[in-house]
């Protein structure tokens, strides 16, 4: 077995009695002593500090901003070059079937571009890049800072006691900030539905800022396993299961992501990998689509369970993508894809449990409201 | 009381085995969130798989650890499921099969040997 990597918050995550498994090569916290079912809750009702160093931070330099810019453009079907100063956006990699090779977020932080990439994608992600981008732009993995979450509630009133200016940031805005001396690139943002940030900070500095907050008393460390019942609420697509390379972003549900330049008529139309069919799709539809489903029963339907138009006979019409039990919902929820006809909000699926069909309703995403400063 | 290696624990109540799981099986579940009984007048054997148990990690079996008739099931840890992570010892007990041959506990563990598995 390879030698697992460590985040700089590892010594941390174990002097905090984290339950610590290999995820994405690295070894992380899937929870701590309170448990996944109260690091959820305690995230909705409060704050929670996730150690999300294992994503890849990039950035992207070049003359200008509009030259980084445009040549993103080429790979990404988002109005890259649009973004003003001091903003972030999510994004897609494309390839040429139309389907999704990563999802990211990427932040106009003025002369250069910050690109935060999943994990388990991250070399394929630099790869791509340093393949798709023209000479003048350089790709530089960020390797000497950690990357920490801080979502809930009570964020902002706990990261304003290190970073007053914060209080002033909008969802999706980015800013640098300094905390004790450490210059921090935060942006309010994050994975779980709740108003919050996502903090680079230089390596050297990430426990002392990590210790900062967990000892404020609404913050508390939370591990992967809460993260991803967190994002299932929430409605959001975690790559490599609700969205992957066979999956368009017209079948995930995620065109509000590809802003109408981009578009057929628009002035940058097209001009990414996929543009025919992901252009096609947008204007006749798709064939299968992600929908928001809710298990009428107790019974959690988890990732591949199949689904069914009948409660008897018949072929599987789709199957659940990401599924589990969400603590703030207080029932299973899960998220799948089904057929166009069977898309529609209030249709009762039935989904096979160990050899049984137990019925399964088509919700709106998400299951829990979201709670961003807008 | 007797354990199984795979974390069941097991009381005699006359011509009856109380059935649950042990502390160190709760822990290791985490927060559960569902858990499926059998219907009372089952007959199993042993091995038979007679509950599932889901977490908010994954979901397990529970086999029977006897031959014999479910005669009783505690719906409280059905309509309340994270009775198993409080009182696993206790109030949430599983299920109670009634038991011809008790010299099938005989091949199980004693306290002292299944704290020795579970160190």
């Amino acid at each position: 077995m390879t030698e697992l990597l460590e985040t700089p918050l590892h010594g941390l995550h174990v002097a905090l009695g984290a339950k610590m498994v290999p995820f994405a090569g690295y070894a992380m916290p899937v929870h701590y002593p309170l448990g996944v079912m109260k690091e959820h809750l305690h995230t909705r009702a409060a704050a929670g500090l996730f150690d999300v160093s294992h994503m890849g931070q990039v950035i992207l330099r070049g003359v200008d901003y509009d030259t980084i810019a445009r040549a993103l453009e080429a790979m990404v079907p988002m109005d890259v070059l649009g973004l003003e100063p001091g903003r972030q956006r999510y994004g897609l990699f494309t390839n040429e079937r139309g389907g999704i090779e990563d999802d990211l977020m990427f932040a106009n932080r003025g002369e250069h571009l910050f690109v935060v990439v999943n994990a388990a994608c991250k070399a394929d992600d630099i790869a791509r890049m340093r393949a798709a981008l023209p000479a003048e732009v350089t790709v530089e993995p960020v390797t000497d800072r950690a990357l920490v979450a801080l979502q809930g509630p009570k964020a902002e009133a706990a990261l304003s006691r290190l970073a007053p200016g914060v209080a002033e940031m909008r969802f999706m805005d980015v800013a640098t900030h300094d905390i004790a001396g450490a210059e921090c690139w935060i942006s309010r943002s994050g994975y779980t539905g709740e108003d919050g940030f996502e903090i680079s900070v230089p390596e050297a500095a990430a426990e002392a800022l990590a210790r900062a907050l967990i000892e404020m008393d609404e913050v508390e460390a939370i591990g992967l396993g809460a993260r991803d019942s967190l994002r299932l609420e929430a409605g959001l697509c975690l790559y490599g299961h609700d969205i992957d390379a066979g999956t368009t972003p017209i079948e995930a549900g995620l065109v509000w992501s590809i802003q109408k330049v981009r578009r057929a008529g628009g002035d940058r139309e097209g001009g990414f990998p996929g543009a025919a069919p992901i252009l096609r799709q947008i204007a006749e539809g798709a064939p299968r689509r992600r929908v928001g489903l809710r298990p009428e029963g107790r019974a959690p339907m988890r990732e591949g369970t199949a689904l069914f138009a009948a409660p008897e006979g018949g072929e599987a019409i789709g199957a659940v993508s990401s599924g589990g039990f969400g603590p703030s919902v207080g029932g299973p929820v899960a998220m799948g894809y089904v057929p166009e006809q069977s898309r529609a909000e209030g249709t009762t699926l039935w989904g096979e449990v160990r050899g049984k069909r137990m019925p399964v309703n088509v919700v709106r995403l998400p299951h829990v409201p979201a709670n961003f400063k807008r | 009381m007797k354990f199984t290696e795979e974390h069941e624990w097991m009381r005699v109540e006359g011509d009856v085995v109380v059935v649950g799981i042990t502390e160190h099986a709760a822990e290791q579940l985490g927060d559960v969130v569902f858990v499926e009984l059998p219907e009372v007048e089952t007959v199993v054997s042993k091995d038979d798989e007679v509950c599932v148990i889901e977490s908010v990690k994954a979901a397990s079996d529970i086999l029977s650890p006897l031959d014999g008739e479910i005669v009783e099931v505690n719906d409280v840890i059905v309509t309340d499921p994270g009775k198993v992570n409080e009182d696993p010892m206790g109030d949430a007990w599983f299920f109670k099969i009634k038991v011809e041959d008790m010299s099938q506990l005989d091949e199980y563990l004693d306290e002292a040997a299944y704290k020795k598995l579970v160190g």
